[in-house]
């Protein structure tokens, strides 16, 4: 039901709506999604009186339909599945999706493709629910590929700017090729649960079954991480099963935008910015997060792959934030954030195991707030440049006065991402914080520590530049408050970003062992918010009143400043790798081939029939008389070799 | 000479080889004449060839019935129709082409 509702909204919109009336489309997807997150809520309302909280959650199947069939064993079902991090990203994806179509209402007015944006906007929203509910990892992977293609559509919105459509290309292409590791990952896996699948499916099929969906598949979630199938997939050693999670892992990477695969995440800023809330922020970005949390207890089985999973996270949490504390776009800034947030969420997972799951819990309890305060962020940011009519930090100013809502619900997401009490992200980001220390991951919890500190800086760097001070240019005189539309998802985004926090969520999400929740783990906590507050201070000193000392420190550091502002070089190093290399020594052979090589076999096959032919046209006179002599000729040779065969 | 002719009449197989050579002069006319009425003649001397054979084997076969001679005389007025047949088309041709040299009726060349 809930990812049918923004698909038939989606279908309705974009074939019947649109063409009409441009307004009647943008209320009609709203409320569709509006309605959505409404189920949602009665759902996880519902699911959580079945199984209270605290206890356990298995996973529910309430419904689900065969859509492929190839043998009795291997069927691949399309359903819904429940189960408590399905219903948390259900809540998150329809409540923010809800919000963003509001808000698009009033940023995207005037807009010529008004329509399409909504149609595009809804399918996404289908795609993305699609892919939180998959009971199975193909529906999930089929849902993948669809959101894919929705953040295409939707980031390449404006399609006649040249650097949007490159952007949404860059977007799609590298999230493809890292599917391409995903999917042989799902084939490695579904192969080898198919093999073992007789011997399993005996003890674990009862139970499945009890909780509804029908006769068990390889393909199912219920069977893939199920502790009896790993055991028997890791009898011979664990090497095959971490392989195959590490290219389960590569399809997340591309997904969350974890490094090396991070470089379109930048460029997707391309879309207008209700896009960049809704997808690069609070959902499809973690779609990668979310199918590592669904896989988790097979990484869990694995060492090696978690801790690649944990390393990779923090790397790329420490890399963005370096890069945030230097742009000058808005979005940029925020996009690098998202990156280094994502890397949190990746490297508390990484930190957990079936033994000590504190990080799973925390994972997804930042994914949660997260959702909130970024989405917050990014659709302030929105209101702040379409005050401004511009995406640069530099020509803002002083917008305090100008735009009071939207200064203060700014505040507030700043504040939060900062993880200062006792706001959202306080408790999210010390939870991630305590899960690795738990697990003995020191040079984790230093990196975390760390980037915490600069994020706090970044942010406020932003913030300072942006809304105090003077104007400093004529947009930035001009600024007006948004209306409501765009305020009311702002307003209501802070309320959760403040709340969101004091969700106890270990005990609605959780895995493995039981563990208790200790609270607010002051050994964590106290260092965390001192950094926080150095960075504050130190952004403060450098941008909270007109000075150019910020400028001064930039130009005295000189060349590893320009290199941390081009973002390393990494798009240079991929264009060239790829163009240099890939296209000049792979690609062109390959192409040199099939023009000369594939295309003169057709050409010579037909050349030469031509050859003969022309050849042999002297044989065709026109006259009778040649014809009969062949032909007296052929009978009187049937005849000598019917006469020889007589005798 | 005239003892040996009349011990030694033609057997069976002397007149089929009668017939075999006129059915071959026939075709050798068939394939080398220019005139289309010169090929009509061939066609008619192979026509009259066959003929021929019927009737031998009636001879020596089945003397008693009539039933190759009575073949013979199909094949003759079968041989006459399709002649008119044949000198229709010819009149037909001269007019359009002023030429009844089958040389020269190359139209399907290539």
């Amino acid at each position: 039901m809930i990812p049918a509702i923004p698909f038939i909204s989606f279908l309705l919109v974009g074939l019947v709506i649109r063409p009409l009336s441009g307004k009647l489309a943008g209320i009609v997807a709203t409320t569709a999604v509006f309605v959505t997150a409404a189920l949602a809520y009665t759902l996880g309302w519902e699911y959580f009186h079945m199984y209270p909280p605290g206890g356990d959650h298995p996973a529910v199947v309430p419904w689900s339909m065969e859509w492929l069939r190839y043998m009795d064993i291997l069927t691949v079902k399309v359903g819904v599945l429940v189960d408590g991090i399905s219903v948390l990203l259900m809540v998150v994806v329809s409540t923010v999706s809800a919000l963003v179509h509001l808000y698009s209402i009033g940023y995207m007015k005037g807009d010529p493709g008004y329509g399409r944006f909504f149609t595009y906007l809804n399918l996404f929203t289908f795609s993305m629910l699609g892919l939180v509910v998959a009971p199975n990892i193909v529906q999930m992977y089929v849902c993948w590929e669809l959101v894919g293609v929705s953040s295409f559509l939707l980031i390449g919105f404006y399609y006649q700017k040249p650097s949007a459509v490159s952007a949404s290309k860059k977007a799609f292409i590298v999230t493809r090729f890292a599917d391409l590791g995903f999917l042989i990952g799902i084939l490695i896996l579904g192969y080898n649960g198919y093999h073992l699948f007789g011997q399993v499916s005996q003890s674990i099929a009862p139970a499945a079954a009890a909780l509804g969906g029908g006769a068990l598949q390889v393909f199912d979630f219920a069977f893939l991480t199920h502790p009896a199938t790993l055991a028997a997939v890791t009898a011979g050693g664990t090497g095959l099963l971490t392989a195959a999670m590490i290219l389960v892992f590569c399809g997340a990477a591309g997904k969350s935008a974890m490094f090396p695969l991070h470089i379109w995440l930048p460029d997707a800023m391309e879309g207008p910015t209700p896009v960049s809330a809704l997808i690069h922020a609070a959902t499809m970005v973690v779609a990668g997060v979310y199918l590592v949390a669904r896989l988790f207890p097979a990484f869990a089985f694995s060492v090696d792959a978690l801790l690649v999973v944990a390393y990779v996270g923090a790397f790329t949490s420490l890399f963005a934030a370096t890069i945030a504390l230097t742009q000058d776009d808005i979005k940029r800034v925020l996009a690098f954030s998202t990156l280094s947030q994502l890397g949190y969420m990746m490297l508390a997972l990484g930190v957990a195991s079936m033994a000590h799951p504190l990080g799973y819990t925390a994972s997804m309890f930042h994914l949660f707030t997260h959702a909130f305060f970024k989405a917050l962020l990014f659709l302030g940011a929105g209101a702040m440049i379409h005050a401004v009519h511009s995406n640069e930090i530099w020509d803002m100013g002083g917008l305090a006065k100008k735009m009071p809502i939207t200064h203060i619900t700014f505040l507030i997401a700043t504040l939060a991402i900062s993880g200062i009490f006792p706001l959202a992200g306080f408790f999210s980001k010390d939870e991630i914080l305590a899960a690795a220390m738990g697990n003995h991951h020191w040079i984790i919890f230093g990196l975390g520590m760390l980037v915490a500190g600069m994020t706090a800086f970044y942010m406020f760097r932003i913030y300072f530049v942006s809304f105090w001070g003077k104007a400093r240019s004529e947009g930035a005189s001009h600024a007006h408050e948004a209306p409501v539309t765009m305020w009311l998802p702002l307003a209501i985004l802070a309320v959760l970003s403040v709340v969101a926090g004091f969700v106890p969520m270990a005990d609605f999400v959780h895995i493995g062992a039981p563990m208790d929740h200790h609270g607010v783990n002051l050994a964590v906590a106290l260092p965390a918010s001192l950094l926080a507050f150095i960075g504050i201070g130190m952004a403060w000193f450098f941008y909270g009143s007109q000075n150019d000392r910020a400028a001064k420190l930039a130009t005295s550091m000189g060349a590893g400043y320009r290199v941390i502002k081009q973002k390393f070089y990494i798009d240079e190093l991929y264009l060239f790798v790829t163009h240099k290399i890939i296209f000049r020594y792979i690609s062109r052979p390959i192409a040199w081939f099939d023009r000369h090589i594939v295309d003169g076999v057709m050409n010579l096959s037909g050349w030469s029939t031509r050859a003969l032919g022309s050849a042999l046209s002297f044989l065709q006179t026109g006259q009778i008389q040649a014809y009969a002599v062949w032909f007296v000729a052929g009978a009187l040779f049937v005849l000598l070799i019917a006469w020889s065969a007589m005798l | 000479m005239m003892e040996f002719l009349a011990t030694h009449t033609p057997g069976v197989m002397h007149w089929l080889v009668l017939s075999a050579v006129l059915f071959s002069i026939g075709l050798y006319g068939l394939l080398t004449r220019r005139n289309a009425v010169g090929i009509l003649l061939s066609v008619e001397l192979m026509l009259n060839s066959a003929a021929f054979n019927f009737v031998v084997f009636n001879k020596f076969v089945v003397p008693a019935t009539v039933d190759g001679e009575l073949m013979a005389i199909f094949v003759i007025a079968v041989a006459a129709a399709e002649v008119v047949v044949g000198m229709a088309i010819f009149v037909a041709l001269f007019r359009y082409r002023n030429t009844i040299d089958v040389n020269r009726m190359n139209l399907m060349k290539n």
